[in-house]
C-alpha cells in the first residue's frame, strides 16, 4: 500500500479533554498504511462561533484551519461535527469570497470523518483486537446527517473479538449536547440527555460508543451523575485496540 | 401547561415551566411519539419517498418564484367560479376584511374550521372584539376555546392536554356533558354541543391547505369532517389563506396532499379532503350563497426577499416538531408564537420580530432531524443559523456570550498562545476534579448542575504529541 500523507485534525475538545482519542486515531491510521501528520497551525475549527452566528470569528478560524490543512493529501477528523463543519460549512462561509472559496472547497473535498476514512478510503479493518464487552452505539447527529457516518463504525467494530454490539433505542436521536446549546439552555439539554441516558441503561450494555467527544462527554457525564456503571469510549479507541485503558471519566 | 399569555414571560421561564410539568410531557410524548412511528411506516411503504420530496420541493419553489403569476391566475378562476377574492397585506388588514364581511352578512355567530393562518392573524380575538360569536368546529380547537388557551401544535392544537384534562373541561363547560368517562361519550358530548351551534351559524370561516390556480378551487383537509359541516350550511363562506398556499393545478395539489398526510400522521390521505370551487350555483341543492377568499401576505413577500424563500415551501405538516428533541421536551406553548417547533423558530422572528424571539433559533441543537423529515426539504437548521447570524450582527446576543466567544476566537487564532492557554486550563481543571470527574465547574454551571464533567488528561494532545515526536 502506498503511504498517504494525511493530516490529522485533532479538534479542540480532543486536544484538551481526551488526547487518547487523537493517539488512537494515529494508531489506526498508521495501521491502515497512512503517514500521519498533526499540523501545528491547527486549533479549533470555529464551530462554536459558526453556530452562534458569529460569522467573522468563524471565518477567521476557518482561514487558519484551511491554511494548516491545505498541504496534505487528505484530512481526517475524529469528530463528525468538526468534520461536518469543514466539509459542509466552510464552503458556505466563503460563498461570496472568490479568493477563499476554492481553497475552502478543496479542503472540504478531502476532509473525512475518521471511521468513514478508514472504512471507505482505506478499506481497512482492525486485526487481532480483543475486547470482551457488550457495547451500544449512539449515532451523533452531524456525522450521521452531514457526513453519512452510520455503517462504517459498525463495520469497523465488528471484527473486534468478544465485542457484542447491541442496538440502542433511538440511536439516531440527538443526545442534547448541541455544542453551545447545552450551556445556553442547560435545563432543556438535561431533559434530553436524561432520556438518552435511560435508553442507554435499558440496553444492558457495559460500554457506550460514539464518534464525537462532545456527545460522549454529555452522555457519560449524565450517566455518571445518575450513578450508572456504563463506561464510555470514542469508538476509534476500541477500533485501535485501546479499549483496555480508562473510559471517559476514569482515572488513568 | 396553562395558557398563560406567552408575551408575559421569557422563553426560558416558559421552557422551565414546561419541563416541570410531567403531565405535559406525557401528553406530548403520546401524540408525537405515535406520529413519529406511523410516519416511519408510511414513508417506508411509499415508493421512492426521497424523489417525491424533491418533487414536492420543486413544485413549491416554482410557485414561490412565480407567485404573482399564479395568484393572478387563481384570482381570475376563482372569480369566474363566482367567488370574491380580497387581498390583505397585514394581519390587521386581513381581520378587518373578515369582520367587514361578517358584518355585511349580519352575522351573529360564525362557525370556524381550524386554520393556522386564522391563529396567525389573530382572528379569534378580532371576532371577539367585534362581538361576533364563534364556534370552533375542530374538536381540538373547541377544547382550546373552552380552556381559553392557544394551540400548542399545528396539527393537534390540544396535544398538550391529556384525555383526563379534556374530560374535566367538558364536564365543566358543556351544557349536557358526558356521564361515562369514555372517548365515545366525550366525543358525543362535544358533538351535541357543537352541531347545534354549527348549524345555526351565519358564516363559515376556514383556512385552505391548497389554492389551486388553474381552477380557482380551494382545498381543505380535516379528520373530523368539520370543515364540510361548518362551510356548507352557512350562507357565507370566508376563506383566509396565506399567499404561499398556491399550487398550479390539481395533480400538484394531489402530490402535496400525499406528502402532507403521510408526514403529519402517517395516513395515506386525510379522512376528509374537499375541494370547493365558488359558491352555490343555480340548481345546486346546498352550499353557501357567497364565497370570499382573503389572500394574506403578512410578511411572506418579505420572507422571499430576505433569504427565507425556502420557508415558503412549508405545508404545515408538523413533522419537524414531532421529531424535534426540544419540542418533545417543552411542547408548543413554550415557543410563545403561533407556530412552534423548528418551523415556528424560523417563522416567529418574521411575525413577532427577532428581538422578541431570538431565543427560538438559538434553542436548537442543530441535529438536523427536522430537515431529514421535512417533506419539502426545507433546510431548517440553515435558516435557523441565518437568524443567529442576524441576531449576532444586530447585537441581540447576550454580552457574556459575545465576550466569551470573542476571547476564545482571539486565543484560538494565535496557536502559540492557544497551546499555552489550553495547557494551563487543563491543569486548572484537574485541580477541581476528583476520581476522574469534576462535579462543579466555575463558568460552566449550566453543565455541572445536571451532569459531571470528565477530568481532562494531565497534558493536552499537542503537548504529548510534541514530546513524543521530539519537537
Ligand atoms: S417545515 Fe417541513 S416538516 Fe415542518 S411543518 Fe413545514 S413542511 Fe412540515
Amino acid at each position: 500500500m502506498t503511504q498517504r500523507k494525511i493530516a490529522l485534525f485533532v479538534t479542540c475538545l480532543v486536544d484538551m479533554m481526551r488526547p487518547r482519542i487523537g493517539f488512537a486515531a494515529i494508531r489506526a491510521l498508521e495501521a491502515a498504511g497512512c503517514d500521519v501528520v498533526v499540523p501545528e497551525g491547527q486549533t479549533c475549527c470555529g464551530q462554536p462561533a459558526l453556530n452562534s452566528g458569529d460569522t467573522d470569528h468563524a471565518i477567521a478560524l476557518a482561514k487558519q484551519t484551511i491554511v494548516a490543512l491545505e498541504p496534505y493529501e487528505a484530512v481526517v477528523v475524529p469528530s463528525g461535527s468538526c468534520g461536518g463543519t469543514i466539509r459542509c460549512h466552510y464552503p458556505e462561509l466563503f460563498e461570496h469570497d472568490p479568493e477563499w472559496l476554492p481553497r475552502a472547497q478543496a479542503v472540504a473535498a478531502k476532509t473525512w470523518e475518521i471511521m468513514a476514512y478508514l472504512d471507505e478510503q482505506c478499506g481497512w479493518k482492525p486485526e487481532g483486537v480483543q475486547m470482551d464487552a457488550k457495547a451500544t452505539y449512539h449515532d451523533s447527529c452531524s456525522g450521521l446527517r452531514e457526513l453519512g457516518v452510520k455503517a462504517q463504525p459498525r463495520r469497523l467494530l465488528k471484527p473486534i473479538a468478544g465485542l457484542e454490539l447491541t442496538p440502542l433505542a433511538g440511536e439516531e436521536t440527538c443526545c442534547g449536547f448541541g455544542g453551545t446549546f447545552c450551556v445556553k439552555y442547560p435545563a432543556i439539554s438535561n431533559a434530553i440527555v436524561g432520556e438518552k441516558a435511560d435508553a442507554i441503561e435499558a440496553t444492558g450494555a457495559d460500554l457506550l460508543l460514539a464518534g464525537d467527544l462532545g456527545c460522549l462527554m454529555n452522555m457519560a457525564g449524565k450517566l455518571n451523575r445518575q450513578g450508572s456503571k456504563v463506561r464510555a469510549f470514542h469508538a476509534i479507541e476500541l477500533i485501535a485496540g485501546m479499549g483496555d485503558g480508562p473510559a471517559i471519566g476514569e482515572e488513568a | 401547561m396553562s395558557g398563560a399569555p406567552a408575551e408575559a414571560t421569557s422563553f426560558k421561564d416558559r421552557a422551565d415551566a414546561a419541563l416541570a410539568d410531567r403531565i405535559l410531557k406525557v401528553a406530548v410524548e403520546r401524540t408525537a411519539g405515535t406520529a413519529e412511528a406511523k410516519r416511519a411506516v408510511a414513508v417506508d411503504a411509499f415508493p421512492d419517498f426521497q424523489a417525491a420530496r424533491t418533487r414536492a420541493a420543486a413544485i413549491k419553489d416554482h410557485v414561490v418564484a412565480h407567485l404573482g403569476h399564479y395568484l393572478e391566475q387563481f384570482e381570475a378562476n376563482a372569480t369566474a367560479a363566482g367567488a370574491k377574492v380580497h387581498w390583505a397585506r397585514t394581519a390587521d388588514e386581513a381581520c378587518d376584511i373578515v369582520i367587514a364581511l361578517c358584518k355585511a352578512a349580519k352575522a351573529k355567530s360564525v362557525a370556524r374550521s381550524k386554520s393556522m393562518l386564522g391563529e396567525e392573524i389573530g382572528l379569534p380575538h378580532a371576532l371577539a372584539e367585534a362581538g361576533i360569536g364563534r364556534v370552533e368546529t375542530d374538536l381540538a380547537e373547541h377544547i382550546i376555546q373552552l380552556a381559553d388557551e392557544r394551540p400548542s401544535h399545528i396539527i393537534w392544537p390540544a396535544m398538550h392536554k391529556t384525555r383526563e384534562q379534556v374530560s374535566a373541561l367538558f364536564k365543566a363547560k358543556h351544557r349536557t356533558p358526558h356521564e361515562e368517562e369514555t372517548i365515545a361519550a366525550m366525543a358525543e358530548s362535544a358533538r351535541r354541543e357543537l352541531r347545534t351551534q354549527m348549524l345555526g351559524a351565519d358564516v363559515g370561516i376556514s383556512g385552505a391547505n391548497f389554492l389551486i390556480a388553474d381552477t380557482g378551487a380551494i382545498c381543505t383537509v380535516t379528520n373530523e369532517g368539520n370543515a364540510e359541516l361548518s362551510l356548507v350550511p352557512p350562507r357565507v363562506h370566508i376563506v383566509t389563506a396565506g399567499i404561499e398556499k398556491i399550487v398550479p393545478s390539481m395533480p400538484h395539489a394531489v402530490h402535496m396532499l400525499r406528502m402532507l398526510a403521510r408526514s403529519a400522521t402517517g395516513a395515506a390521505l386525510t379522512q376528509y379532503t374537499t375541494f370547493y370551487t365558488g359558491p352555490k350555483r343555480p340548481g345546486d341543492r346546498d352550499g353557501p350563497e357567497e364565497m370570499h377568499i382573503v389572500l394574506v401576505d403578512n410578511g411572506r413577500t418579505r420572507m422571499r426577499e430576505e433569504g427565507l424563500a425556502e420557508m415558503l415551501r412549508c405545508i404545515r405538516c408538523g413533522a419537524c416538531m414531532n421529531h424535534c428533541v426540544v419540542f418533545r421536551q417543552i411542547g408548543g406553548h413554550a415557543y410563545g408564537g403561533t407556530y412552534p417547533g423548528p418551523m415556528g423558530a424560523v417563522l416567529t422572528p418574521v411575525l413577532d420580530g427577532l428581538k422578541q424571539s431570538r431565543d427560538l433559533p438559538n434553542a436548537c441543537t442543530m441535529n438536523g432531524k427536522c430537515q431529514e423529515v421535512c417533506p419539502v426539504r426545507i433546510p431548517l437548521p440553515t435558516l435557523l443559523r441565518g437568524w443567529r447570524e442576524k441576531s449576532w450582527r444586530e447585537g441581540l446576543e447576550p454580552q457574556s456570550l459575545r465576550a466569551g466567544l470573542g476571547l476564545w476566537a482571539w486565543v484560538a487564532t494565535r496557536p502559540r498562545l492557544y497551546r499555552m492557554g489550553t495547557g494551563l486550563a487543563v491543569r486548572a481543571m484537574r485541580l477541581l476534579g476528583s476520581k476522574g470527574w469534576i462535579r462543579s465547574l466555575p463558568l460552566a454551571g449550566g453543565w455541572t448542575r445536571y451532569r459531571d464533567m470528565p477530568k481532562p488528561a494531565a497534558q493536552t494532545f499537542m503537548d504529548q504529541y510534541r514530546k513524543e515526536n521530539g519537537r
